[in-house]
């Protein structure tokens, strides 16, 4: 079977410590991160803020991946369609339509539920690498689509589209409080990411995310139990893409530009490798996976320019090698030790 | 006490005096960020990885020529400090690396970022915080808007101009033309053609047929048999090098003779000509600025001497008849002309308007003929071309430099 499977069924070493549908953090450790998530931006440069928006956004989109691969056990390479198809809408709505960007993330997450469940349709006869191969080819589609002359007057072709960057509310500044641009669309993100995170670890936890979950461990049994399969698979695919389209949308507003090559094949790469990084299936994963294929490269350049490529490759090698499981072995080790010197 | 009063008063008023005295003798020294007294940072974005990787090349040129201006003692004695980040060709990853080196390494300018995609998604956010975006190596008409973009420049001809100059050649040379044209399906093929029909004015119906591909069809030939049976006995081709040589092949192939034109992006004797066969490309006709790194024509001129040095002394490992190597060591040079004329007033505002002011330049890779002029409406530093024609193994020049000047 598929090596998702594999790789998500196979027990990490120190698994008998911890339930085993913990696919979210404790209570604790959660509340420490969102601390520094929301204290960090105070004390960095506008810089870095947009990179942690950029990380955010990210993290938005592999846990979206986590949640198609990792719970309902289907591949996607196509993540990149659904994420350009979220920027797009977002986009157009802005400049053509003069709609309030908040407005436009519901939307663009519709249109790309829609258009994943959709999707998934003909994907249900599809498996494994099979699977890959069809998202592969809609990711590969996807760039030239946006090309097409008969939507230029909306897209712009390939000369893209800019977005206008949204300024801090106004009520903000009435009380006093000066927030850059780039400080208040991290904390909308922010905002966004926290709704979409307790939603995905709340839809996981329900009686669809336990019908997913039995898809992926075991498809015949779980049909034999009564879940209906075709529909729970087509319906991760439209959960997927609809939170990649809201995370695609975010990241126009916050690059402020859509253009077609930037959505290539090497997007929905990027994604799969964050989301393998950070541990598939491990929702919480998914920061330290963005944090991975936002960082990362910028670190491989500054090693060596002519061979970042091959430098970031290493750094792959040896996190696949020390660490295959990922972030969630490295927390779970984490747990586990601390949990030892407890009862020490 | 009260005699202390005048003498504390009268100290602030003799700062000021030697200070109104010292601006006046030493002639406005002006900083902003990324300026100082020993060192002017520069910024670029490269695709040094990524699908546009080839061009990166471009990027390594660049900061071995400033290397050299450096251990040549620097442009009025500041240090060039070039920092190169790469942008895989993302947008995305472009808006990072300028934000990175606007904000975190704070460069007094952006010099020579690649790409239509890259400098459209970074032009904005440039513009905005008035940050010189110089000297873009895009050929996207935009990038030389002076009104919507003042802090913009661009540097090679926009593709618009040299549509213009297609069609002034053909005007004069064979005004019966029978013009079918291949393009490919961006701002490239879209804005030559635009250009052309521009250039032909009331006389765009010698335009018989166009036909646009994507850059992705693995073969073009369809394309050129329905161009073919327009009737056509001019054959415009605006294409990258994998297209380009299909269909001088195909074009070959069929028998067809037309009056071939190339457009410069692909006219390479390297990656296209020789590919697609000597044979096949005899006669072709194009057009280009710079000199051709490996034409032994160039071997005894001045300029390309400085060139040859320059390579082998800074980048030995890289190849005189790579374009991009060409590219960047002309780039880089006005780049550092610009720099010279701002003097010691290295602001950002006069780093823009001593861009805009440079006065028939000529860096040493220019085919002879082709100056560069900018003006405060002008952003568009090259604007001429000169014709060749590819005869044996090399571009043979005719006639004069066209101008496709844009307003």
């Amino acid at each position: 079977m598929s090596t998702v499977q594999e790789v998500v069924t196979e027990a990490p070493v120190i698994e008998d410590a911890i339930p085993k549908k913990a696919m979210a953090l404790g209570p604790v450790a959660s509340l420490v991160i969102l601390a520094l998530l929301i204290a960090t931006p105070l004390f960095v440069k506008n810089f870095i803020i947009f990179q942690m928006t950029m990380w955010l956004i990210y993290a938005i989109a592999v846990l979206a991946l986590n949640i198609l691969t990792g719970a309902s056990g289907q591949f996607s390479l196509g993540q990149s369609a659904f994420y350009a198809l979220g920027a797009y809408t977002s986009a157009i709505l802005m400049e053509h339509g003069d709609i309030n960007y908040v407005l436009t993330l519901p939307v663009a997450g519709l249109i790309c539920f829609i258009a994943g469940f959709l999707f998934g349709l003909p994907a249900l006869r599809l498996s494994g690498i099979y699977l890959a191969l069809a998202t592969f080819a809609l990711a590969t589609a996807m760039p030239q689509l946006l090309k097409l002359g008969v939507f230029e007057h909306w897209t712009g072709g390939v000369q893209g589209l800019v977005v206008t960057k949204p300024d801090a509310p106004a009520i903000l500044a009435s009380l006093g409080l000066k927030v850059s641009q780039d400080m208040w669309l991290y904390y909308f993100t922010l905002a966004v990411s926290i709704l979409i995170y307790i939603f995905s670890v709340n839809l996981l936890r329900s009686r669809s995310g336990r019908a997913m979950m039995a898809i992926r461990d075991n498809e015949i049994a779980a049909s034999a139990m009564g879940v209906d399969v075709s529909l729970y698979k087509t319906l991760a695919f439209g959960v997927s893409a609809g939170i990649t389209g809201v995370a695609g949308g975010l990241g126009a507003i916050a690059v402020q530009f859509v253009a077609p090559d930037g959505y290539t094949i090497q997007l929905a790469v990027a994604l799969f490798l964050g989301m393998v990084v950070g541990g598939v299936g491990w929702l919480p994963g998914s920061l330290a996976g963005a944090a991975f294929i936002v960082f990362v490269p910028n670190i491989a350049e500054s090693v060596s320019k002519g061979l970042s490529g091959a430098v970031f490759g290493v750094i792959l090698i040896l996190i696949i090698f020390l660490v295959p499981h990922g972030a969630r072995q490295i927390a779970y080790g984490a747990q586990g030790l601390i949990g030892k010197l407890r009862r020490n | 006490m009260p005699s202390h009063l005048p003498r504390t008063a009268a100290l602030p008023a003799a700062a000021i005096l030697m200070a109104v005295t010292c601006s006046g003798t030493l002639a406005q020294k002006s900083y902003d960020t990324g300026a100082s007294d020993t060192e002017i940072k520069i910024g670029n974005i490269m695709p040094y990885s990524g699908p546009a990787s080839a061009y990166g090349i471009a990027g390594i040129i660049e900061a071995a020529y400033f290397r050299m201006i450096n251990d040549r003692g620097g442009i009025n004695g500041r240090k060039i400090n070039f920092i190169s980040y790469d942008d895989g060709y993302s947008p995305a990853k472009a808006v990072e690396q300028a934000r990175r080196l606007v904000e975190s390494d704070e460069v007094l300018a952006v010099f020579g970022p690649l790409g239509t995609p890259s400098n459209a998604a970074i032009q904005k956010y440039l513009n905005l915080n008035k940050v010189p975006q110089l000297f873009v190596a895009a050929g996207a008409t935009r990038f030389g808007d002076h009104r919507e973009f003042p802090w913009t420049m661009a540097f090679q001809p926009p593709y618009q101009s040299e549509g213009r100059i297609y069609a002034k050649y053909l005007l004069a040379e064979k005004p019966d033309a029978r013009i079918a044209v291949l393009h490919q399906n961006d701002d490239l093929g879209k804005e030559v053609l635009k250009g052309l029909r521009e250039g032909l004015g009331d006389k765009a119906s010698m335009i018989v047929a166009a036909e646009s591909y994507e850059v992705t069809e693995p073969t073009i030939d369809s394309h050129v048999l329905n161009l073919k049976a327009s009737g056509a006995d001019t054959f415009l081709s605006v294409t990258t090098p994998k297209s380009a040589v299909q269909s001088i092949r195909k074009v070959a192939e069929l028998g067809w003779k037309p009056l071939y034109i190339q457009g410069y992006a692909s006219a390479s004797v390297g990656s296209v000509m020789e590919p697609a066969g000597i044979e096949n490309s005899q006669g072709i006709v194009s057009a280009y600025y710079a000199k051709d790194g490996s034409d032994p024509q160039w071997k005894a001129d001045d300029g390309m001497k400085r060139f040859y040095a320059f390579l082998a002394d800074y980048a030995p490992t890289a190849r005189a008849s790579d374009i991009s190597v060409v590219y960047g060591y002309g780039a880089a040079q006005t780049m550092a002309q610009v720099l010279m004329q701002a003097g010691d007033t290295l602001t950002r505002a006069n780093v823009m308007k001593q861009a805009a002011s440079l006065k028939d330049f000529v860096p040493d890779t220019m085919v002879p003929g082709v100056r560069l002029n900018t003006s405060a409406t002008d952003f568009y530093p090259i604007e001429q071309l000169q014709m060749m024609r590819f005869k044996g193994h090399a571009w043979e020049m005719f006639g004069p430099v066209i101008d496709g000047h844009l307003e």
